[in-house]
């Protein structure tokens, strides 16, 4: 191939040129990391203020709990963040925890001896079968994924009562090994939150490394697009709710590890959290940007705020408001962000329609 | 005719048979015949709605033929999606750019095909190296390391034509990828493009540009009304012979515009520009008078008329209706001043599918119809009656909802709708797309009424047989500028079509 038309490389095109170019993404990639940057920040700000209004706060139990307390909504708000990323939502990820959970317990009292990696793999596959209905759905019905999982929400709820009918089950109903799971340390961190790091290590490296994961960001980011460049739309989000169904059986399984009391109700309202945390992570909800760090740290600050201002003695009505702030104040910055991009694009593009 | 122009020397490397394609009772091509060979640039050109773009969504496998054949290297080729066309080695750039904003521009390039490393990873300095390679080749820099938001049309363009370039593809169809490139870009875009065909590879290249067509392609077929007229080599045509064949048809004396005395100027717009999309436009519009605004689509002329309306805004210029300045970006000052606009589509944009016949009618005219802020069904009932009664709106009822009816019932609603607000500037986009035979001259005829009562029409038309039958003066848009205005007697399907294709001269 004749290259001739390669040369004389300090030739600038009237419209690429290169320093602009990279100044721009210097401060893109300012403000994404910034986005996850000024979330530590936040945490560190958060932490540091309680600590020193009520010094017990940094002790080992005191962050024991919090560790404890933000991993089953870290795994969903990574899990989330796969559906999100994809331009959809999945809004039945607490009714599938609640199901998963009690369907352990009931394992457990059918069969008292079942080994807990058993019982771990079947809860993962019962919410990978939820999972699978919601992809089914959505694939067959083609109808937007916040109308089917709201549907699925009360539908896998429901199913929940029916089988629970009123019965509670209690810690003595299950092997000691499986709730030790639930609150054993390892080096001074409890196993429920390294299941929790693994899981975002995980799907973040997915998410980057893998042209699979990539696909997902080009559905969300722009869906007629994706199609016209071959990728596989309908495999690719199917797989991606059956995957975050199967993580939500992961926080179901370890949700009565922790808890060892069970009834129909667990989870409930968990949905609403999950996807306020990926939100305040920079998962953009439209698609196409965020990353499972992000959400996890959302995840991490949500829990935080919660018992930090429990600590601090603040009225439960500020937490809701103070949730409420950190989400408004996560879209706006994601729409400011649009409306400058959208903004240089039409002061540059003097030519062309 | 045969469909392989004469000296067509060995067999076509890619060939569609007979190929068809409607969309509902719209028939987008008609058995349509096309033979590229290797080394060669393959020029299709035709009028808006010719049917090329069908053409390119089907040769990218996105559209699936109703009936015809596709052979590969006289095999024949089945494709069940874009996958399919991109492992035949069919490369497509699109009209319209098609990029992931969020993703970087070097993964735009090579989504799906990554370069990988250990455990499958993607191997991101590698990606990123021979996107860099891509665009030397290309002779542009662009970073690829940057995200796709925020590109200018034409540097999203060359992205595109990178990508094209990465599949080494066999078959390379470029869909008007020139429209917003500057001449050393084209010139670049050209020198691959011949590059590529000195390697073996086939082009089929769509422009409006016949500067461009004549100076890249060796073949040029011709498509009017989604069916195929010709295809001969670029050396035995001329301009003038291509603009023919591509309007060729009889001009039907279907629309006949009454005559109307002229009336005092309504519309008046001055030095209209938007920033990258139409700069400079200045017309006047008089009572009694249809303006029709030609041009291809892409050229401005509905982005005019939204700027003229209000629904856009604009960076310069003026516009009055009877004198009276009208503030940018306001449509509820416009509709005030007595304007109204029919837009191009009318679901979207003109139509609440599910209300019913009669409260569409009057959605426009909420306000008067109200008494004390509540909208009475009697007064509804009554104006609806009026104007549907007067457009001879074909419904089951008044209560039925709009999407029960025909296009062309649809239109006349729409229109009902609008004319119930007493205009005295009309703005019609498209007035007859989509619409049956018999509707369309319905509609042609009471535009014509309309403006003998001294009704002031600006009418968008991509269709130019509609355009020369009922327009009293035809401005002609190329590139977001308007290069032409022609009179009645001067206006005829060449004339018009010169313009439109940038062509200075008159035939």
């Amino acid at each position: 191939m004749s290259r001739t038309d390669a040369g004389a490389p300090e030739q600038v095109s009237a419209t690429a040129l290169t320093v602009p170019d990279r100044q721009r993404r210097g401060l893109t990639e300012r403000l994404l990391a910034v986005r996850e940057l000024s979330l530590l920040i936040a945490l560190a700000a958060l932490v540091l203020v309680t600590s020193v209004r009520n010094d017990r706060f940094l002790s080992n139990q005191s962050v024991k709990d919090l560790l404890l307390g933000c991993a089953l909504l870290v795994i969903l708000a990574v899990g989330q963040t796969l559906v999100i990323v994809t331009r959809n939502v999945d809004l039945s990820v607490g009714s599938i925890l609640g199901l998963v959970a009690f369907a352990t317990g009931s394992l457990f009292l059918a069969a008292p001896g079942t080994p807990w990696p058993v019982a771990l793999l079947l809860g993962v596959g019962l919410g990978a079968m939820c999972g699978v209905v919601n992809g089914g759905l959505i694939a067959v019905a083609r109808v937007p994924a916040l109308v089917i999982t709201l549907g699925t929400l009360y539908a896998f709820r429901g199913v929940d009562y029916y089988w629970a009918s009123g019965r509670q089950i209690n810690a003595a109903d299950m092997p000691r090994s499986f709730l030790r799971l639930g609150n054993q340390t390892l080096l001074g961190v409890p196993v429920l939150f390294l299941v929790a790091l693994v899981v975002v290590a995980a799907v973040g490296f997915y998410l980057r490394s893998y042209r699979s994961g990539r696909e997902l960001y080009a559905i969300g980011s722009e869906p007629a697009a994706a199609r016209l460049s071959g990728i596989p739309v309908g495999r690719r989000v199917f797989a991606v709710f059956v995957a975050n169904g199967a993580l939500a059986g992961l926080a179901g399984v370890l949700y009565a590890a922790r808890f060892g009391t069970l009834d129909a109700a667990a989870g409930t309202g968990l949905e609403l959290q999950v996807v306020a945390a990926a939100v305040v992570g920079g998962v953009a909800i439209f698609g196409g940007s965020g990353s499972a760090y992000g959400a996890a740290l959302g995840a991490v600050l949500l829990t935080t705020i919660g018992s930090s201002l429990a600590v601090l003695r603040i009225d439960p009505f500020w937490q809701q408001a103070v949730v409420g702030a950190l989400i408004l104040a996560a879209i706006g910055l994601d729409r400011l962000l649009a409306l400058r991009t959208a903004a240089r694009l039409r002061g540059r593009s003097a030519h062309g329609a | 005719m045969s469909p392989d122009a004469p000296g067509a020397d060995g067999a076509p490397l890619l060939e569609l048979d007979a190929v068809t394609k409607s969309f509902g009772a719209v028939a987008a091509l008609r058995g349509v015949h096309l033979a590229l060979h290797a080394g060669e640039a393959h020029a299709l050109v035709g009028e808006n709605g010719a049917g090329k773009s069908t053409l390119v969504k089907v040769l990218a496998g996105a559209h699936a033929p109703d009936s015809g054949g596709m052979t590969l290297d006289g095999r024949p080729l089945e494709l069940r999606g874009p996958a399919d066309a991109r492992a035949a080695g069919i490369a497509v750039i699109y009209q319209e750019p098609t990029l992931f904003p969020d993703l970087s521009v070097a993964e735009n390039i090579f989504i799906g095909r990554q370069p990988l490393r250990g455990l499958r990873r993607i191997d991101a300095a590698a990606m990123n190296r021979d996107a860099e390679r891509l665009f030397q080749r290309l002779g542009v820099r662009i970073d690829p390391t940057r995200p796709a938001r925020g590109l200018s049309i034409a540097d999203q363009q060359l992205v595109e034509i990178a990508k094209a370039l990465s599949f080494d593809a066999r078959v390379l169809v470029m869909d008007e990828p020139t429209a917003a490139l500057s001449g050393v870009e084209v010139e670049r875009l050209f020198a691959v493009a011949r590059s590529l065909c000195e390697r073996g590879a086939a082009v089929l290249f769509i422009s409006h540009r016949f500067d461009e067509v004549f100076e890249l392609c060796q073949r040029v077929t011709v498509l009017r009304d989604g069916a195929w007229v010709c295809t001969d080599r670029a050396a035995d045509l001329s301009v003038d012979e291509v603009v023919r064949r591509m309007v060729g048809r009889d001009v039907a004396s279907l629309y006949p515009k009454q005559e109307a005395p002229v009336r005092d100027t309504l519309l008046e717009v001055r030095g209209l520009t938007r920033a990258g999309v139409f700069a400079d436009v200045s017309f006047t519009v008089r009572g009694g008078e249809i303006v029709a605004l030609a041009g291809l689509v892409g050229a401005g002329r509905s982005e005019v008329a939204r700027a003229v309306f209000g629904v856009d805004g604009y960076d310069a210029g003026e516009v009055r209706v009877a004198g009276q300045r009208l503030p940018a970006g306001r449509p509820g000052r416009a509709i005030r001043a007595g304007m109204a606009l029919v837009p191009e589509d009318r679901r979207q944009q003109g139509l609440v599918m599910e209300l019913s016949v009669e409260r569409n009618a009057t959605l426009a005219r909420r306000r008067a119809l109200s008494r004390l802020g509540l909208l009475l069904g009697g007064a509804e009932r009554t104006e609806a009656r009026h104007w549907t009664r007067r457009l001879q709106v074909k419904a089951a009822r008044l209560g039925a909802p709009v999407a029960t009816l025909s296009g062309g019932n649809q239109q006349k609603v729409v229109l009902a709708k609008w004319l119930a607000t007493e205009p005295r500037v009309l703005i019609i986009d498209e007035p007859t797309r989509g619409i049956d035979v018999g509707t369309k001259s319905e509609v042609h005829r009471l535009l014509s009424e309309l403006a003998g009562e001294g009704l002031a029409i600006l009418m968008i038309s991509s269709e130019l047989p509609e355009v020369l039958g009922m327009a009293d003066r035809v401005l002609v848009m190329h590139e977001g500028r308007l290069v032409r205005e022609l009179s009645r007697a001067e206006a005829d399907e060449t004339s018009v079509m010169f313009a439109a294709t940038g062509q200075g001269a008159t035939a």
